[in-house]
């Protein structure tokens, strides 16, 4: 069965479409690449398949449960880092851990070992007891995905994880969401800009562009179909999104992205 | 709809997977756990830095010390026998958690621009329980302004009711307020979204809500209009149960019972809404 299903899915703003009729199956422990310009519906995406957005039309599935419907259900399935800073800076890494642990149900005698586990996977056991406001950008990513698959969910929605990292944070970022793969089979779905990101993580990539899925396959048949020898990904973004350059985000979330970069680097 | 009891079904197999339907005590205990949750974290941060509670004493030692001392002297207002300031002392309290409380709604809007409201609204935690941490929080944070307002109040000589139900009486009132009053102004910030908007409507709804209350002169002073703004004010009834529990000799005006059922009626009903509202601030 697949982990993440949606037929027609669909959302308009007023006169906007800003997702429309997004088809995708992903399967289990795949990891499933969003690409597009700013603007493409992405965020939206990620939103109505995260229970936060209801769909003006169209269907979505997460393991099988109707993510309108079953809401509840679906977010005991899912986890989620959300583009920007989502732990809380005035509290320590452990205690940000700890309340998740307790929304999530984790019964409290597995608290405690589940708590150490996941901050040793991600490198902040000695970090642990400092607030979080004095994290580097790079241990706040990392805790935002340890907090966010403390619960072991089957599909991580993970958006721009790596945005405004410098590059040894952002490899660091990427070994943990292989080890994530590797140890527990967790089905990804991320959104990004980053081509070498897409390129090394994902087995599939779509990219979207004013709503629409225009083309997804795996990265060498999508570098293959450009009809281009040796182009890469950057290349293919461009054949497939390229006369969007004025089409793209508006002040608001152009400001929005630039605050969480500096927020992160 | 096939394709959906199948769906349903096939997910069964998945041990994270949980029942669909919780039977009600579960989803109660459920519930009230979470609220502990959302407001053990509030506490948490408070614990890491106190300096937010020191800064919320200047503005009723303020009220007491310039405003309270002068109109005691003037004798301009006729409370019924009982020294201005006495009077004066339910009414800061009741004023200062209001304060406090009417400007929650920025941490929620400073918690949406982020994405720690996302991460909250995906997570398996009921809205209401939500809502409803937070609204705790703001209630055990404005315990802090009694303490306040009970050491301003001894140093300048009020005559307060030390009886041990009457304290935990002024406790239950101010926690209740607090979370009223935050709960409020939590719908508010779901409505306007931005800062900007917020810092506005905050400010000018702060004043008329504390002139048309019984806080700084009693009820058979105002105008007839005045009265009937304060009559659905829950301030005022904030206002008059602290009166009657702090000060010694006080006769309430609604008594004592019917403040406690409004201040809980209205903190119910706000949460209600705050509950349907809070999802549609990431929207």
């Amino acid at each position: 069965m697949n982990v993440l299903e949606t037929t027609a899915l669909t959302r308009r703003f007023g006169k906007l479409t800003a997702v429309d009729a997004l088809t995708v199956a992903v399967g289990p422990g795949e990891a499933f690449g969003l690409l597009g310009p700013n603007g493409a519906g992405k965020t939206t995406a990620i939103k109505m398949l995260t229970t936060l957005l209801p769909p003006t039309s169209g269907k979505a599935f997460i393991a099988g449960l109707d993510v309108n419907r079953h809401a509840p259900a679906v977010r005991r399935l899912i986890g989620y880092v959300p583009q920007m800073v989502s732990v809380d800076g005035s509290l320590t890494g452990y205690e940000n851990l700890l309340i998740f642990a307790k929304l999530y149900d984790i019964p409290a005698r597995e608290r405690g070992p589940r708590l150490s586990e996941a901050l040793k996977m991600v490198g902040l056991t000695e970090a642990a007891d400092k607030l979080v406001r004095q994290y580097s950008g790079g241990m706040i990513r990392r805790l935002e995905i340890a907090q966010s698959t403390l619960h072991r969910p089957r599909l991580l929605f993970l958006d721009e994880p790596t945005v405004g990292l410098d590059p040894l944070a952002r490899q660091a970022v990427w070994n943990h969401i292989e080890r994530l793969r590797a140890d527990y089979g967790t089905t990804i779905l991320l959104t990004t800009h980053d081509m070498e990101e897409a390129d090394q993580l994902c087995d599939r990539i779509a990219i979207m562009h004013l709503g629409k899925v225009v083309v997804a396959d795996t990265p060498a048949r999508l570098k293959a179909s450009v009809g281009k020898p040796g182009a890469t990904l950057g290349e293919v973004f461009i054949h497939y999104a390229g006369d969007s350059l004025e089409s793209g985000s508006s002040y608001r979330e152009t400001s929005r992205g630039r605050r969480t970069a500096r927020r992160l680097g | 709809m096939r394709l959906q009891e199948e769906g349903a079904r096939r997910g069964g197999w998945d041990s994270a997977t949980p029942a669909t339907r919780l039977s009600l005590t579960a989803s109660v205990a459920g519930f009230v756990k979470k609220t502990f949750a959302i407001a053990e974290l509030e506490v948490r941060k408070l614990r890491h830095d106190f300096t937010e509670l020191i800064t919320r004493a200047a503005q009723p030692a303020l009220w007491f010390v310039l405003f309270g001392e002068v109109m005691t002297r003037a004798r301009a207002i006729p409370t019924g026998g009982v020294a201005y300031r006495d009077f004066l002392a339910p009414g800061i309290l009741a004023q200062s958690v209001l304060f406090v409380a009417i400007f929650y709604g920025i941490g929620i809007i400073w918690e949406r621009d982020l994405g720690i409201t996302n991460k909250f609204l995906v997570s398996p935690t009921p809205r209401g329980a939500l809502v409803l941490g937070k609204a705790l929080s703001a209630g055990v944070r404005s315990l802090s302004q009694a303490l306040i307002v009970y050491t301003l109040a001894l140093l300048l000589g009020v005559k307060l009711n030390w009886r041990p139900l009457a304290l935990l009486g002024v406790l239950a009132v101010v926690v209740v307020g607090a979370a009223l009053f935050s709960t409020f102004s939590l719908i508010i910030a779901c409505l306007v979204k931005t800062r900007e908007r917020f810092m506005g409507i905050g400010q000018v709804l702060t004043m008329p809500l504390f002139f048309a209350s019984n806080a700084i002169y009693p009820l058979d002073l105002m105008p007839g209009w005045l009265r009937a703004i304060s009559a659905v004010n829950p301030l005022t009834y904030e206002v008059d149960a602290l009166r009657s529990l702090m000060i010694g000799d006080w006769q309430s005006s609604f008594g004592v019972g019917v403040d406690f059922a409004v201040l809980i009626v209205a903190t119910v009903v706000l949460i209600t809404v705050g509950a349907r509202l809070y999802p549609r601030v990431v929207v």
